[in-house]
């Protein structure tokens, strides 16, 4: 029984890995302006909206499998309260950041229209804070992490991300800069 | 002869161009040189009853608030 | 652009420079005391009696800014940022005649029972304002608040912004200030020119103020000459004089001029041969034109109207607070043809291209800045259209050669 909440509560992890690399990949292309091929601009920032859903949906399976692991023994408090875990603090903690800033960052995502932009703008910066944290939490936790195809998994998901960030960085990044500086 | 009709009101101040509504809006919105939505009206761009719910999708949809769908009666 | 003499000429039955000097002894004993006691609707119809129009540019009637004031306890602004560089007759009003313009000020005040005034004006101003405060009996409570030198800074909303945050950027309207405006209270906001006849009409009523100017445009109202113009003066005519008077009042010599800019760098061209109609909206409709804060910006034969209007337009895209794209990309987009088509580039489509981004800058701003700017480029194509044509071919008519 134990085995099977271990299981999956890896198995949930490592798929919110997965796609919260491919929300905040979704951000950068709707920061952008840009729509994707078959994609108008308005679908991928709906898409981005769903996808951290579901994202969001496998993390709290992730987190309350390992609630329920005697092994792990994760309290509720330990969930969100970083660094508190009665095991592997470091690690599980940076995880329990990451778990804190996507909440934030959905629910402020949701309320967009009620709390304005500025704090919205403010508080999805953060998005380039949760992704390292939920990156390194789960090399440095993650049972898997010894695996070559964990391994290449998730630096494949952060070369995702840099390319990404680098591409966001960039002078052309928005669809509109070359207009607008008057090179039509 | 005034009348209450909807009206879909642009934010410049707040409007970076992204194109969302025009994509949803393409009744009523194209995009000019620099990627910002124009229509009929300027700022404010009446909405035919038959496009309310699209208006609001693109109210709800701007990434930048820029949008809002109000009733007016002009004269 | 020369430091403008600001004797002003007077004519006729003018009003506002009565007063030998600024102080309250020669104000009172040009105008007597300012009558107190003016309540909303007495005042309201006797500004509606009058005929008195706003000064500061959108020549709004005075009455109609009065009755939109919601109840409550409003906030009252006297309005001399004067942001338009060509315009000195705010500065010479409030300079000659500040205790004329507080009277206004204060009786538009008591009128609408207003829990604030202000008094917005650059920092050129000011001190005689205080001064004049300093001087005066009724001791009203008015805030001083320094406008900074900029194209907007007068633009009603970028007023109530900068009374409310100091930065003076105008908003985006969601309400009309009149319901909603300083600190969300209704707000009554009047160009200080506007104020002073405001006072005369308190004091000497409907009938005295319609004494002078025509029944289309009572009153008589200040211009600011500059340009090609032996001096730049700011005088007061009345209203419906036509340019030719205007002209001559301040000294200049209407045969010498090739057209004149009326109602500053958002207004129109008029050209020589309509120096004869009245100076309103109505007279000047065909051009577009209308008296607005009174600026006239003379431009003598030979001079090439194109390069002129180029400078002015490029002036206008600087002058854009860059806080809406089509202003912030429109309109130094508009500029670069304009000073293409100025500098006789052989390329006949530019002309379209303008008038094309006119068209789409148009209605597509926070404030009247971009809407201001494509009249004004509109009318310098058509009025100057021989000009366009020959640039475009190449010459220009100014220089009877190539350019
Ligand atoms: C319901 C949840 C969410 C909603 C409604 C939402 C909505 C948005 C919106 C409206 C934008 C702005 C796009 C633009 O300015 O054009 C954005 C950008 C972005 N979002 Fe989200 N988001 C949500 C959740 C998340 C989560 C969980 C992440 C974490 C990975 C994330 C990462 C990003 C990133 C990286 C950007 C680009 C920001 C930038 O570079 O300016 N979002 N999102
Ligand atoms: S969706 Fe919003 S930001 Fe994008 S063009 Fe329309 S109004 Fe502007
Ligand atoms: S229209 Fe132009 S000047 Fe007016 S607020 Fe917008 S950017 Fe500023």
């Amino acid at each position: 029984m134990n085995e099977i909440f271990w299981a999956f509560g890896r198995a949930s992890g490592i798929v919110s890995l997965g796609l919260f690399t491919l929300v905040l990949l979704l951000g950068i292309v709707s920061r952008s302006g840009r729509p994707l091929p078959g994609l108008p601009r308005f679908s991928v920032a709906l898409l981005h909206r769903s996808t951290s859903l579901m994202a969001l949906v496998f993390l709290v399976l992730h987190v309350s499998t390992l609630m329920l692991d005697p092994h792990a023994k994760l309290s509720l408090a330990n969930a969100i309260v970083p660094f508190t875990a009665g095991w592997n603090p470091f690690w599980v903690g940076l995880g329990t950041v990451a778990f804190d800033l996507v909440i934030a960052l959905v629910v402020t995502g949701l309320l967009r229209q009620r709390i304005g932009q500025r704090a919205f703008r403010a508080i999805h910066w953060c998005a380039y804070a949760m992704w390292p944290f939920a990156f390194a939490h789960a090399l440095g936790s993650g049972t898997n992490a010894v695996d070559l195809w964990f391994q290449a998994y998730a630096w494949g998901c952060a070369g995702l991300v840099a390319v990404g960030a680098g591409w966001r960085l960039s002078a052309n990044f928005a669809e509109t800069s070359r207009a607008r500086l008057g090179r039509i | 002869m005034s009348r209450a009709q909807l009206e879909l009101h642009i934010d410049f101040t707040r409007c970076d161009g992204r194109g969302l509504c025009t994509e949803i809006l393409p009744e009523l919105l194209v995009r000019d040189d620099w990627g910002y939505p124009v229509g009929r009206g300027g700022r404010d761009i009446h909405v035919p009853d038959g496009l309310a719910g699209a208006a609001q999708d693109a109210v709800d949809l701007c990434p930048l608030q820029a949008l809002m769908l109000r009733r007016v009666t002009r004269s | 652009m020369t430091e403008m003499t600001l004797d002003p000429r007077q004519l006729g039955t003018g009003g506002l420079f009565t007063a030998a000097v600024p102080d309250l002894a020669s104000h009172e004993a040009a105008y007597g005391r300012r009558p107190s006691g003016w309540t909303r609707s007495p005042l309201l119809r006797e500004l509606e009696a009058s005929g008195l129009a706003g000064r500061g540019g959108a020549g709004f009637p005075a009455w109609r800014k009065l009755a939109a004031v919601g109840a409550g306890r409003p906030a009252v602004i006297a309005n001399g940022a004067e942001g338009e560089p060509l315009s000195r007759k705010d500065t010479a009003l409030l300079r000659q005649a500040p205790h004329l313009v507080l009277d206004g000020l204060v009786t538009a005040g008591e009128a609408v029972g207003a829990s604030e005034l202000f008094l917005y004006a650059t920092a050129e101003s000011l001190p005689g304002v205080g001064q004049a405060l300093a001087e005066r009996r009724d001791g009203p409570r008015v805030t001083l608040v320094e406008a900074p030198a900029a194209f907007i800074s007068g633009e009603a909303s970028a007023v109530v912004n900068a009374l409310e945050t100091g930065t003076a950027l105008p908003r985006d309207k969601a309400a009309r200030i009149a319901r909603s405006g300083y600190q969300g209270r209704p707000t009554l906001l009047h160009n200080v020119e506007t104020l002073a006849h405001l006072a005369l009409v308190a004091r000497y009523g409907a009938q005295w103020f319609r004494s002078a100017g025509t029944a289309d445009d009572p009153g008589t109202r200040l211009y600011s000459l500059s340009g090609d113009v032996p001096a730049e003066w700011v005088v007061e005519a009345p209203g419906g004089a036509s340019l030719r008077d205007v002209l001559r009042l301040g000294g200049a010599e209407p045969s010498s001029l090739a057209a004149v800019l009326v109602g500053g760098f958002h207004g129109a061209w008029v050209p020589a041969e309509a120096f004869d109609l009245p100076l309103t909206a109505r007279g000047l409709a065909r051009y577009g034109a209308s008296p607005g804060a009174g600026v006239l910006l003379a431009l003598a034969r030979g001079r090439c109207g194109l390069q002129a209007s180029a400078g002015i337009v490029r002036y206008l895209a600087e002058s854009s607070a860059r806080q809406c794209g089509p202003c912030m990309f429109g309109l130094p987009a508009m500029a670069t043809v304009l000073e293409r088509i100025a500098a006789g580039e052989r390329a006949p489509w530019l002309a379209s291209e303008a008038e094309r981004l006119a068209g789409l800058v148009t209605g597509r701003g926070a404030c009247h800045h971009p809407d201001g700017s494509a009249r004004f480029v509109r009318s310098s194509l058509g009025v100057f259209k021989d000009e366009v044509r020959a640039h475009l071919a190449g010459a220009c008519t100014a220089h009877h050669g190539r350019v």
